[in-house]
């Protein structure tokens, strides 16, 4: 077996993980002139982690200042979140594009169909992987060392101090030592027994948008070795995706926009939520949690060809018939079933002014579960049909950290020469629910610090 | 899932980009496919057309292999662009073995029949006045002609018309002359690897100008000799002199350039069935420029004559090669960039109109 030159070599400061926290880490550790060795669990194709798959960043602005912002982060959390560190991240939010900038990101104006969120986000220009391929450039340029195929299997921490991580290079156990550790390793979505632990054996049959490779094994080994945890250990961002989508790393394409345009049913033939409910923006991230406890974690959205061009082209074909009946049989659902589903929904429909982009006029009358609005009868041939499953995008549980990112411990001191960044902590800041480009605001912010402090940590 | 036909492939692709939409703001190509909902044969050519094979998508996306989806944008645009100059080019795009073997032959048959009479000094008195003027004269109306019919086959392919607007073509030419979709917003195209780099759009002015410049020699020349009766060779210090000079070196520079970076350029994102066809050209703008100026340095001596019948054969495989080969990039190239002018202006002008 050969040895790797990284064995036995002192660092100052290790990374673990890939992705744009790891990455901001890295950078940021390097130039405050420490040595810096980076841990990425996949190959160099697949590096990156689930930053591979996003496209903006929540920054504040002259015109999204930071009471806008936050009120935004409340909304959506309900409150779990640490205002501290939270008001932390919004205000470096701002000055972020500057060094990430400096750093080789481009951006670009919002993207086709993403409107909405100019104002908002600042847009990489060609995506999270080019965001990630101009980091690992730079990281290059400074002379950070990075190994691929590097899965972290242990921490060697001994009395609150790290000392080593315990990686399998390419398969083989290699034992790499430094002064001070960033654990930026992602969450456990990709883990789907771990996922079995709340959701039993319907985790089985959910899809993961993004990488494979967040397996949860570092998030694990902080918490056997004492770190707090932070965020419901229970829940996921999940939303209904293309049931056609891979297992893994079926990123944005998969995602489905003619929900609210038409009516979503379960294997049975029946409507179970109201698909009208709010605007499309503010609900979709419901409809992987609604799909997932429907029997078989399967529902298929049903639209009809007066919609058609009024969302985004999905990569699936959808299926299509020229009858309800004859969808019913393309899809294998009980064909009476779904033309009384149809039939009573389309009965139940009161006139209205159809407006797609604001909550209009059209809902339903006496019918369970209602649908509030952009309610037109599903009666103009072909019908098409689109197959749903859940599609978990993150996990909310992580580490407690403090402002400097240090891993807080279970007795709520600091771990001097660990820190975490990126998905492992976004529970402090994002406890529940899910605000766009707001990942990539923890993960930047944090992975700088992390890096800035564990480089001062190692000196 | 990937197709082993090249339409069917960039159909395949298409559609996973424009539910993406990631790579928008890099190039025309994007834009463009998301004004289509659909990908079919003409729409295809047209985008394949317009991509410069930049690379900057393949290196940025998210489903590149080995991702199952497998995008590979820049390679399969390159397959379509490789069959839709087939499709176009008339008589008949030739590339590989059989380009080459028709060039060589054009090659010795011209440097044969023109076996040079005098020695040093006057051009003509080596190859007559009237030889010279009739035969590139009719082979440049020929490579005109071609051109048109192939240029006419690309436009009327697709069957949507774009309307008319005269702001269109600054947009288009302002495209062309400054090969901005290499630049991608400064930084530079990932060619030949994933560093961004301004080396091949450099070297493709280099040649892009040399040649432009050469031609303007030759303008000039021919406007000396048939309006003054001014008759060559001219003056180091003349206008087609300087510029044939400066044009030359663009055409040794910019080749050998665009030829070294092929060499190392990233095999994942180009079609190499076409390296046949790129290197031809390459070698005859070389091959032309090398020899024309080595007649310029040499044209007082008695080396005159042999380098005057080898220039002249070097230039009548080039004019052979310009509706046959590669060279026909560029005219489809110009003419999606026209096209995408015509589209987005349009565009913008709806978007307008809905504005108000």
């Amino acid at each position: 077996m050969t040895r790797l030159n990284e064995e036995g070599l002192l660092y100052d400061v290790l990374v673990v993980g890939g992705g744009n926290a790891a990455l901001c880490a890295a950078l940021s550790a390097s130039e405050c002139g420490a040595s810096v060795l980076v841990l990425e669990a996949a190959p160099i194709e697949f590096r990156g982690g689930n930053s591979r798959h996003t496209r903006n960043m929540r920054c504040m602005s002259g015109s999204y200042q930071e009471e806008e912002y936050w009120t935004d982060l409340v909304r959506v959390t309900g409150g779990q979140t640490d205002e501290h560190l939270a008001r932390m991240a919004i205000r470096a939010s701002g000055d972020a594009p500057a060094w990430m900038k400096a750093h080789g990101v481009r951006f670009q104006p919002a993207l086709g169909g993403t409107l909405q969120l100019g104002r908002t986000n600042a847009f990489f220009l060609g995506g999270g992987k080019a965001l990630l391929n101009a980091y690992y450039e730079a990281a290059g340029r400074l002379g950070v060392r990075i190994l691929y195929n590097a899965e972290v299997v242990a921490l060697n921490i001994d009395g609150g101090i790290f000392r080593s991580a315990t990686a399998l290079v390419s398969g083989s156990p290699v034992e790499l030592r430094a002064k001070a550790a960033v654990l930026a390793g992602g969450g456990f979505e990709a883990n789907i027994d771990w996922l079995k632990e709340a959701w039993g054996e319907a985790a089985e049959n959910f899809l993961i948008r993004g990488t494979p490779f967040n397996k949860g094994l570092v998030l694990k080994l902080l918490l056997s070795g004492g770190a707090r945890p932070v965020g419901d250990p229970r829940q996921c961002h999940a939303v209904a995706i293309d049931a056609r989508a891979p297992k893994f790393d079926g990123g944005i394409v998969t995602r489905l926009d003619c929900l609210p345009l038409g009516m979503v049913v379960n294997r049975d033939g029946l409507r179970f939520y109201d698909e009208g409910e709010d605007l499309w923006p503010k609900r979709y991230a419901i409809w992987g949690r609604l799909v997932a406890e429907q029997p078989g974690q399967i529902a298929w959205s049903i639209i009809d060809s007066k919609v058609v061009g009024r969302f985004m082209p999905s990569v699936f074909p959808p299926v299509t018939a020229r009858s309800i009946h004859q969808l019913a049989a393309d899809l294998g659902l009980p064909g009476a079933a779904l033309e009384s589903t149809v039939r009573r929904f389309n009965e139940s429909v009161r006139p209205g002014q159809f407006d797609h982009t604001l909550l209009d006029d059209c809902r339903t009358e006496g019918l369970l579960p209602p649908k509030s609005h952009w309610a037109q009868a599903i009666d103009t041939p072909p019908f098409l049909a689109y197959p749903l499953r859940p599609g978990i995008t993150f996990t909310y549980l992580g580490v407690k950290v403090n402002e400097s990112a240090n891993v807080v411990i279970e007795d709520g001191s600091p771990a001097p020469n660990f820190f975490a960044a990126g998905e492992l902590m976004a529970g402090n800041i994002l406890g529940q629910g899910y605000l766009a480009g707001l990942g990539m605001t923890i993960g930047t912010v944090f992975g700088r610090i992390a890096g800035r402090q564990a480089a001062h940590a190692a000196n | 899932m990937p197709q082993t036909d090249p339409h069917a492939e960039g159909a395949r692709l298409l559609t996973i980009c424009n539910s993406c939409r990631y790579c928008e703001g890099f190039c025309a190509v994007f834009p463009a496919m998301e004004r289509r909902l659909h990908f079919a044969e003409a729409d295809l050519n047209y985008l394949a057309n317009l991509c410069h094979n930049c690379a900057e998508c393949f290196y940025a996306c998210q489903y590149a292999p080995p991702h199952e989806f497998a995008v590979n944008i820049p390679k399969v645009l390159a397959e379509i662009r490789a069959e839709s100059y087939q499709k176009y080019s008339w008589p008949g795009f030739l590339r590989g073995a059989w380009t080459v073997t028709l060039l060589a032959l054009v090659l010795t048959v011209a440097a044969l029949a023109w076996i040079p009479r005098t020695h040093g000094g006057d051009f003509y008195a080596a190859v007559p006045h009237g030889v010279m003027v009739g035969f590139f004269g009719t082979m440049g109306l020929l490579v005109l002609a071609f051109w048109a019919i192939g240029l006419a086959r690309f436009w009327n392919e697709d069957p949507s018309r774009p309307p008319f607007r005269v702001r269109a073509f600054p947009d288009a030419l302002r495209d062309i002359v400054k090969l901005s979709n290499l630049s991608s917003h400064g930084a530079g195209c990932t060619y030949p690897n994933a560093r961004h780099s301004q080396a091949r759009r450099m070297f493709h002015h280099f040649t892009f100008y040399g040649f432009l410049l050469c031609f303007a020699s030759t303008s000039v020349a021919a406007a000396y000799d048939n309006f003054f009766g001014w008759k060559a060779p001219y003056d180091y210090l003349s206008v087609p002199v300087v510029l044939g000079a400066l044009g030359g070196l663009g055409l040794i520079m910019g080749p050998l350039g665009l030829l070294a970076l092929k060499m190392r350029r990233d095999p994942r994102i180009t079609d190499a069935r076409q390296d046949g066809m790129d290197i031809l050209l390459l070698a005859l703008l070389v091959a032309t420029a090398v020899t024309g100026l080595a007649l310029m340095a040499l044209r007082a001596t008695t080396a005159m004559s042999p380098l005057l019948a080898i220039h002249l054969a070097a230039v009548s495989a080039l004019f052979v090669s310009l509706p046959l080969g590669k060279f026909v990039h560029g005219l489809y190239r110009s003419a999606a960039l026209l096209r995408n002018a015509l589209e987005q202006r349009d565009r913008d002008e709806n978007e307008k109109r809905g504005e108000r």
